[in-house]
């Protein structure tokens, strides 16, 4: 998997857990910025999941398909998730919406790159 | 906000006690279920634990996906537990995103079942791991989500006490009766 997309898909979703959660202390719902962020972060892991698809694709294979399907699958949903969730609710607890998301993605991309690198099960 | 009386004495009266005296949902599932009971399960704080719920939801069941179509063999009652996992929090998901009175019933179910769930695997995890040759959303307390599915459940309830009816926006306090199960 490409090193750089995988790192970004991990920093950048840790910074907008923190600005999200500044929101939330503020007792701001989630503005433009989050959305925005939200709409950035998409665009790095679907850059993520294609160079991933296309690496497989070209011979290389993750150590476990199915599970690796699944989380690259979870992967793709999860910003669309909390920016939806989030404007539904235009209060702080909104913010705490983008900033849980946030904090899931890096760990489901921590755990991709585990289904890509290790052989086995 | 049109908002008529709520009956209050009939819901105090029906909902801590005996679910199954419940009328059946689709009699009641219209406007009168909907209107406000108490706060909602599925606004404020309640969204955000729908959000986490969606997240359990979703790495429960493509687990249990997983684990049962490629390695069913290797752990059937793990795996099985993992699909059962799945099912409840899908189920509590829907249940606290409806936020009507059948939603908040079938919420506490789950949260209960959920919280046994936890506790029970894990103890058993822990004592007896021969019976979990793999590993359930619920084994080890949940270690390996960061105990999560541990505290979710407990939130659940203690969201789902707090939005009761009767219990106004200032908090607990006014109810003295516990939400009856866990």
């Amino acid at each position: 998997m490409n090193d750089l997309l995988a790192t970004l898909s991990i920093a950048l979703p840790l910074v907008l857990a923190a600005w999200s959660l500044v929101a939330t202390i503020r007792n701001r719902p989630p503005d433009r910025s989050h959305l925005v962020g939200l709409a950035v972060v998409e665009l790095v892991v679907l850059a993520l999941a294609v160079t991933a698809l296309a690496a497989w694709a070209g011979g290389e294979r993750p150590a476990d398909a199915g599970t690796f399907t699944g989380y690259l699958l979870t992967l793709v949903c999860l910003p669309p998730l909390a920016g939806v969730l989030a404007r539904m609710e235009p209060t702080r607890w909104g913010s705490v919406i983008v900033t849980v998301v946030c904090l899931v993605i890096p760990v489901v991309v921590v755990r991709l790159q585990q289904t890509w690198q290790v052989p086995g099960v | 906000m049109s908002e008529p009386a709520p009956r209050p004495v009939d819901r105090a009266g029906a909902r801590p006690t005996a679910p199954e005296h419940a009328t059946p949902p689709g009699d009641r599932g219209g406007d009168r279920a909907t209107q406000r009971l108490g706060r909602r399960t599925n606004s404020g704080p309640g969204r955000a634990l729908v959000a986490v719920y969606i997240l359990f939801a979703i790495a429960a069941s493509a687990r249990a996906t997983v684990q049962i179509a490629t390695r069913f063999d290797k752990a059937p009652v793990a795996y099985l537990l993992s699909a059962l996992a799945a099912v409840i929090y899908i189920v509590a998901t829907v249940g606290l995103a409806r936020g009507d009175a059948v939603g908040r019933r079938t919420a506490v179910i789950c949260c209960s079942v959920e919280f046994a769930g936890v506790l029970g695997v894990g103890a058993l995890s822990l004592l007896r791991p021969a019976l979990f040759p793999d590993d359930t959303v619920w084994s080890d307390f949940g270690g390996g989500y960061g105990y999560v599915p541990l505290v979710l459940p407990v939130l659940g309830l203690l969201w789902l006490r707090r939005t009761r009816s009767g219990v106004a926006d200032a908090g607990g306090g006014s109810r003295v009766r516990a939400a009856g199960p866990r």
